[in-house]
């Protein structure tokens, strides 16, 4: 087999595996817009702000200690302890399912009915408030996430792939785990929505927030949910990341990775996520293995958008979004 | 209604002014946004100098010292906004901590008369300070750590008919040592992969596959922000050796290393200042400023890297007023006053020491013709399990034969593009 053909499939594989990623931070999005119409530009922000309050309280971190001790003169910054990466990540949870009930009670709340695009710009105000409180509660620096999660070569697959065409690919134990727990959270958020009350509830709100109201459904706690969910979503995104880079900053900047996954895949399908996730990160890598070394690299970004533009041409609604029919 | 309003508009104006007799260097930092972390330290380290010399010394020749802070969150935009904004506070002497920021007040400076210090960043070629008159970038720039990445490979061996790849960030400051690095590739015969990273850099499988399938002998890395974390964790993910691994300065910080954890060991930095705190300037911090309660921060950053370059980069900006002092007579110095100070400024061995700074970076002495220092840079390696940098190599020249025509080129370009008359008076 030629060699260009063998580093291609590695690079179709390891493609899929960003694929996966993306899509864990697409999710996020579609599952608030497909609730309720709110394109939440804060889902970056709520991975950042979620990695970053799992490792505050993994390594004991005292929130808002620079404050506390600005204004008591006390030195405290830690709590003397260190919780287990699953509790941590449950009680991570907690915090975002308040901070799902405090954006609905203070926010959307009082902006029920109002166009789109208030909407969204109250979700800019978010992120922008909540990187802030995030900076406040556990400072700037950079922090590294262990929550157990293997990271480097995967060598069985290395050695396989090694003795069939005598090359061994490179595929990251962290993005294997990634694609695993992606995969187990799509089959929960399916079965979820098809199978339990609050579920079919969280559909009908979807569908036409009049009539599953008129039915008796609680906009407000499908509202709560949503945004927990999504917030754990951010959590999981929020892990798979950082445990990369380390959680910083510029975690947020992740969004960026799943506005031309959504273009691709709709903005109110959990499949075209997942599926749109897949092209744009194998369609990326791939021109980049092929394309990026004759017009100088540094491809990925914006082919990225390029590829979900054409899509869009031939289906404005995204792969799997719903066909907006209005009639006159 | 008419009596109030000039007296109303003279009191805010004295509320706005500064106390006159103070020396001042507004500090343009970014403690907030996606590097904040790489901001912090080095605002850190700046700012509490300039306290330790207020507390210790009662300022620089009898006069005090102030540090107006400005937030830029390493936005351009926000940066020259910044500069507009603190210009006329009387400021000395400008840090813009940002290569973007640099571009765009070079006129401006110029314009205003006020000095600029770009240490380490910015444009390479304001070196030349017959084209740049208020620009300075000693004691180092880009390319000298190009060419000081390389003449430590070569203290460790033959280049020829090496690889040798540039992983750099995709924009106006990672792409600043192609030139330098293509140009001693001739020379040195070794074989140059460029390899480009967008920004931020969270996603850097594609770079890292070409790596591992291309197998360079040695990395070279023009990183910045989560561009380096990410690269040395990926580095490790494709077992490249760490010890062949080499950042410019700004990718050089214990954030860059700490997050990969022990897979970091062993990868290298190069520098052109000393590392760790093992210093007695260190001493007087903790005694006259961390202790007594008047860090910028909460003092947890002294002796990192990044705020040791902080500190360096004010110790050169105090030992220039103290040589503006020294040639004008007068302590209560101006803008002007301070970019003769700069031009003037011969930081010796001895000095160093006097200051509690033995071996912290290297002498150097500054003229009209250049602004920029000899370019002397070291190396240092991180050490993972003591999680800490150590020097692994002396203050050493970078090639100047090779760096010196590139600096008259750019340079004779940007004084033809700006009809700049090049000279020194």
């Amino acid at each position: 087999m030629p060699e260009q053909l063998i580093y291609a499939m590695e690079v179709f594989l390891n493609g899929l595996m960003a694929g996966v990623l993306y899509a864990l931070v697409a999710l996020g999005f579609v599952l608030i817009f497909k609730a309720s119409g709110i394109f939440n530009y804060a889902q970056g922000v709520m991975a950042l702000f979620s990695a970053l309050t799992l490792v505050g309280i993994m390594d004991g971190q005292v929130p808002f200690s620079h404050i506390i001790n600005a204004v008591f003169g006390t030195e405290i910054h830690h709590f003397g302890w260190h919780v287990p990466a699953l509790l941590a990540i449950l009680l991570t949870m907690a915090v975002m399912v308040l901070f799902a009930w405090l954006v609905q009670r203070y926010i959307f709340k009082h902006l029920v009915g109002q166009e789109p695009i208030i909407l969204f710009m109250a979700t800019i105000g978010l992120a922008y408030f909540l990187e802030g409180v995030g900076d406040l509660m556990w400072g700037s620096e950079i922090k590294k996430l262990d929550v157990g999660l293997p990271q480097g070569i995967n060598l069985p697959i290395e050695t396989f792939t090694d003795g069939i065409f005598g090359y061994g690919f490179f595929i990251g134990n962290l993005d294997l785990v990634a694609t695993a727990i992606a995969i187990l959270l799509v089959a929960a958020l399916v079965i979820f929505s098809q199978y339990s009350k609050e579920g079919r509830a969280m559909r009908a709100v979807a569908d036409d927030h009049q009539a599953a109201l008129s039915v008796g459904v609680s906009l407000n706690f499908i509202w709560i949910m949503v945004w927990s969910v999504a917030g754990f979503v951010a959590l999981v995104a929020g892990i798979m990341w950082g445990t990369n880079s380390g959680v910083q900053f510029s975690l947020s900047l992740i969004a960026l990775k799943a506005l031309p996954v959504l273009m691709l895949g709709g903005f109110t399908s959990i499949p075209g996520a997942i599926v749109g996730g897949l092209i744009i990160g194998v369609g990326e890598k791939l021109f980049e293995f092929a394309i990026g070394p004759m017009v100088g690299g540094a491809t990925e970004n914006w082919f990225a958008y390029v590829l979900a533009l054409i899509f869009l041409v031939f289906r404005p609604q995204g792969l799997f979004g719903e066909k907006i029919i209005e009639r006159v | 209604m008419k009596m109030k309003l000039p007296a109303m508009a003279l009191s805010a104006l004295m509320i706005a002014s500064p106390v006159m007799a103070d020396l001042v260097f507004p500090s343009l930092s970014y403690r907030t946004g996606p590097y904040a972390a790489g901001g912090i330290p080095f605002a850190d380290g700046y700012a509490d100098y300039f306290t330790l010399l207020n507390e210790r010394d009662g300022g620089i020749g009898g006069v005090m010292t102030s540090v107006p802070e400005c937030e830029t969150a390493y936005n351009t935009e926000k940066g020259v906004e910044c500069y507009e904004s603190t210009k006329d506070s009387g400021a000395l002497v400008y840090q813009p901590l940002s290569t973007g920021i640099t571009y765009q007040l070079i006129p401006k400076t110029t314009a205003d008369g006020i000095p600029m210090h770009t240490m380490g960043y910015g444009r390479t070629s304001a070196a030349n300070g017959k084209v740049f008159s208020h620009t300075f970038n000693y004691p180092a720039n880009y390319w000298n750590g190009a060419s000081g990445a390389i003449n430590y490979l070569l203290s460790q061996g033959d280049l020829s008919g090496k690889k040798v790849a540039l992983v750099y960030h995709n924009s106006a400051y990672g792409k600043e040592p192609i030139r330098t690095l293509e140009e001693l590739s001739k020379k040195h015969g070794y074989d140059l992969t460029l390899i480009p990273v967008d920004h931020p850099g969270q996603e850097q499988k594609s770079q890292w596959l070409q790596i591992r399938r291309e197998k360079p002998d040695f990395v070279i890395m023009y990183g910045w922000g989560v561009m380096n974390q990410v690269a040395v964790q990926e580095a490790a993910n494709v077992r490249f050796n760490m010890e062949n691994f080499i950042g410019i300065w700004w990718s050089g910080s214990e954030n860059d290393v700490l997050p990969a954890g022990d897979a970091a060991n062993g990868y290298k930095a190069v520098t052109f200042h000393g590392v760790g705190d093992d210093f007695p300037v260190f001493d007087d911090i903790r005694k006259y400023v961390v202790d007594a309660g008047k860090a910028a921060g909460n003092g947890d950053q002294v002796g990192t890297v990044l705020y040791n370059r902080g500190l360096y980069a004010a110790m050169l900006a105090a030992e220039a007023a103290k040589t503006a002092q020294e040639i004008h007579g007068t302590a209560d110095i101006t803008a002007a006053m301070m970019r003769d100070g700069m031009e003037a400024l011969e930081i010796t061995e001895e000095k160093m020491a006097a200051l509690g700074l033995p071996g912290f970076g290297p002498a150097f002495k500054v003229s009209c013709e250049n602004h920029g220092g000899p370019g002397l840079v070291g190396m240092t390696q991180w050490d993972a399990s003591a999680k800490k940098w150590t020097m692994i190599s002396e203050f050493g020249p970078s090639d100047m034969d090779v760096i010196q025509p590139l600096i008259d080129e750019d340079s004779m370009a940007y004084a033809a593009e700006n009809k700049i008359e090049a000279g020194c008076n």
